[in-house]
């Protein structure tokens, strides 16, 4: 696909914003960072709720099992994961620079093909339930992996287990900002390409007639399963890589906050329009300032605003920004907004 | 673990302990289920906002409670005002989601949901709570087995405002609506009934079960802002492992699901209740797609 010269501004710009943003407002660097990770979620989401219309409300189990094999590889690596996590709070890993990044590529290796697998394995005993029953069962998947780690002592169980600190002088968050922002960028190119290719297709005909995608030929469960771990892959990393920005892991606040994180995927890639390249993006930049402003402003009424959204975002904006701007310019849409895909597509 | 099933092999009485504490408890879960399958069966809507509404009720009972006004006299009391809540909520946003897809009421359910939970965090605080009943406990088998008094009348009144709902459905003139509207709602429409009333009729019926149920919960139990999200997911079993239309698989599944609970509980410890709700659901949709599976064939 050959690239506009407005198109290849406006990802130099978004790049550029992203690299200057931690040195322009050095103050917010962690909630900056927070949105690339949320941009990573709704990207991810939709994937399966936007393109492939299977909407999951569990796909933060893999966020939460990616955060948990990182740790647990970081931490064996070096010590024992039996006897750091009995001494939790009094044990302290200190290591070299080296040492650490070693630990936390291994992690996040490990946790990205960890969490695919998994992928695989769910995907076989999901991807058989159609519409309701699917979005209730993989929030069963997530909520139940957050009980039972909880009552895993090897782990840390409820209590959660720390993770080693970012060695040397510096405090780390300009390092996970700049990985958080790589990861983002990683899925953006990815996902972009992807939908280049005939598997955007595929899982759109899923999307709009699955028995007739079916009678056509296409292998559906394969395709599913297929997004569905590449979702799992991106969302293991980030998982690994937030618990080293928090530096403590726990299940149901951090690795599986399934009401959180795991809705909120959902709400960003609706409020920017489902279905599109761009929308989730954008949705999930616009709902991280909103939110970000509800909970300084609004602190206690923060959820029942959020609660709110969801309900007018869901009954009476569905189709998003993007989505809505998609019926509003047609015409235009292809110029003004580099999203071609979307244009040719049409709202679904 | 294995200890405790032993204790359980050694002690008979135990067993019945924790059957009879299950099914008294299970009779209320099969009530708010039965609303579930109710405007999943009408109106084609998941209402993940379910548990919430229950525990709602269960609220409605507890200010009631501290004003001197006895649960069981609260009941009718809360049952009406989520009647007139139920109503509000599906003329505002129910209403508009109705003819949309599945997920679309799913997601609109689970805001209202987060907003009824939050919101009454923002009321009562995060604390446990009980309505008070001043109920006795019994004991039989020479104080082996104990009953309270509160779950043996919470599981009459459950009963009989099940026997109530059938006969409502079967006999009165908007039962028989909402019957003909869940068969065929087109043809409904043509036979002049007003299914936007049957279906505002239907939520708010829901939501004054809810009500009710809420009401024998936190009689019986404790009940918490954020413990809805639980009586939803254990709705979802119950309808999903009987199928809506099915009052009988209603019952017996809200019985069953109360005695898993109770038996899991003991066996496992308290910290996995809600792992086993859970863990139930997976199994039943597991169960369900094996089933499922004769009837359909996959390019594999």
């Amino acid at each position: 696909m050959s690239m506009s010269f407005n198109k290849l501004l406006l990802h130099a710009g978004v790049l550029l914003v992203g690299v200057a943003a931690p040195f322009v407002f050095p103050a917010y660097t962690s909630q900056i960072a927070m949105m690339w990770l949320m941009v990573v979620f709704a990207m991810t989401w939709d994937l399966q709720g936007g393109q492939m219309g299977y909407n999951s409300l569990g796909n933060i189990f893999f966020f939460g099992i990616g955060m948990y094999i990182c740790t647990i590889v970081q931490i064996s690596m070096f010590v024992d994961l039996g006897d750091y996590t009995a001494h939790s709070g009094s044990a302290r890993l200190d290591l070299t620079l080296t040492q650490f990044l070693t630990g936390l590529g291994v992690g996040l290796i490990v946790a990205a093909i960890g969490a695919m697998l998994l992928a695989v394995v769910f995907g076989w005993i999901v991807f058989g339930l159609r519409g309701p029953y699917f979005a209730i069962g993989t929030l069963g998947v997530a909520i139940a992996a957050g009980e039972l780690i909880g009552t895993w002592d090897l782990v840390g169980g409820g209590g959660g287990i720390s993770l080693p600190p970012f060695p040397g002088e510096a405090d780390g968050t300009l390092f996970y900002y700049f990985m958080m922002l790589g990861l983002a960028i990683a899925t953006f190119l990815f996902l972009r390409w992807l939908y280049t290719t005939s598997f955007l297709l595929a899982i759109n005909a899923i999307r709009d007639d699955e028995e007739k995608a079916e009678g056509m030929g296409i292998q559906t469960k394969r395709y599913k399963t297929v997004s569905w771990s590449i979702s799992a892959f991106f969302l293991g990393i980030s998982g690994g890589l937030f618990g080293n920005m928090i530096g403590f892991v726990e299940p149901l606040e951090v690795a599986f906050p399934t009401i959180t994180f795991g809705i909120f995927m959902v709400l960003m890639a609706l409020l920017g329009g489902k279905g599109t390249l761009w929308g989730p993006i954008i949705g999930a930049i616009l709902f991280h300032v909103i939110k970000e402003v509800t909970w300084t402003y609004l602190l206690g009424w923060q959820w029942v605003t959020l609660g709110a959204l969801i309900v007018i975002n869901v009954v009476f904006f569905q189709q998003g920004i993007v989505g809505w701007m998609q019926d509003k310019w047609p015409e235009k849409f292809g110029i003004e907004v580099d999203d071609p895909d979307a244009a040719e597509k049409e709202t679904a | 673990m294995f200890d405790n099933i032993a204790l359980l092999g050694m002690a008979p009485l135990l067993n019945v302990q924790l059957l009879l504490d299950g099914l008294l408890i299970g009779a209320i879960f099969a009530l708010a289920a039965y609303g579930l399958a109710l405007v999943w069966g009408v109106m084609n809507v998941k209402n993940l906002a379910q548990g919430d509404f229950v525990i709602m009720g269960g609220y409605i009972a507890v200010v009631l409670a501290n004003n001197g006004i006895h649960p069981i006299l609260g009941l009718p009391l809360a049952a009406v005002v989520m009647f007139i809540f139920g109503w509000i909520m599906y003329r505002t946003i129910i209403r508009r989601v109705v003819e949309r897809d599945m997920f679309t009421s799913l997601l609109a359910t689970f805001g209202i949901a987060i907003v009824l939970a939050q919101s009454l965090n923002l009321a009562f605080g995060p604390d446990v709570q009980v309505a008070k009943s001043g109920f006795e406990t019994m004991s039989m088998f020479g104080g082996n087995v104990t009953i309270s008094q509160a779950k043996l009348i919470a599981f009459v009144l459950a009963a009989i405002l099940a026997t109530g709902l059938v006969l409502f459905m079967k006999n009165s003139r908007m039962g028989q609506a909402i019957r003909a509207t869940a068969q065929d709602a087109r043809a409904a429409k043509v036979m002049g009934i007003d299914t936007d009333r049957v279906y505002a009729f239907t939520f708010a019926l829901n939501a004054a079960i809810c009500g009710a149920a809420g009401v024998l919960i936190a009689m019986v139990w404790v009940i918490q802002p954020f413990f809805g999200i639980t009586h939803s997911i254990r709705s979802f079993v119950i309808v999903t492992a009987a199928g809506f239309g099915n009052l009988p698989g209603v019952i017996i599944a809200g019985l069953g699901l109360g005695g898993l609970e109770q038996f899991s509980g003991f066996i496992l410890g308290a910290e996995f209740q809600q792992a086993t709700v859970v863990g139930t659901l997976i199994a039943v949709l597991l169960w369900r797609q094996i089933q499922q599976r004769r009837h359909r064939q996959v390019v594999e």
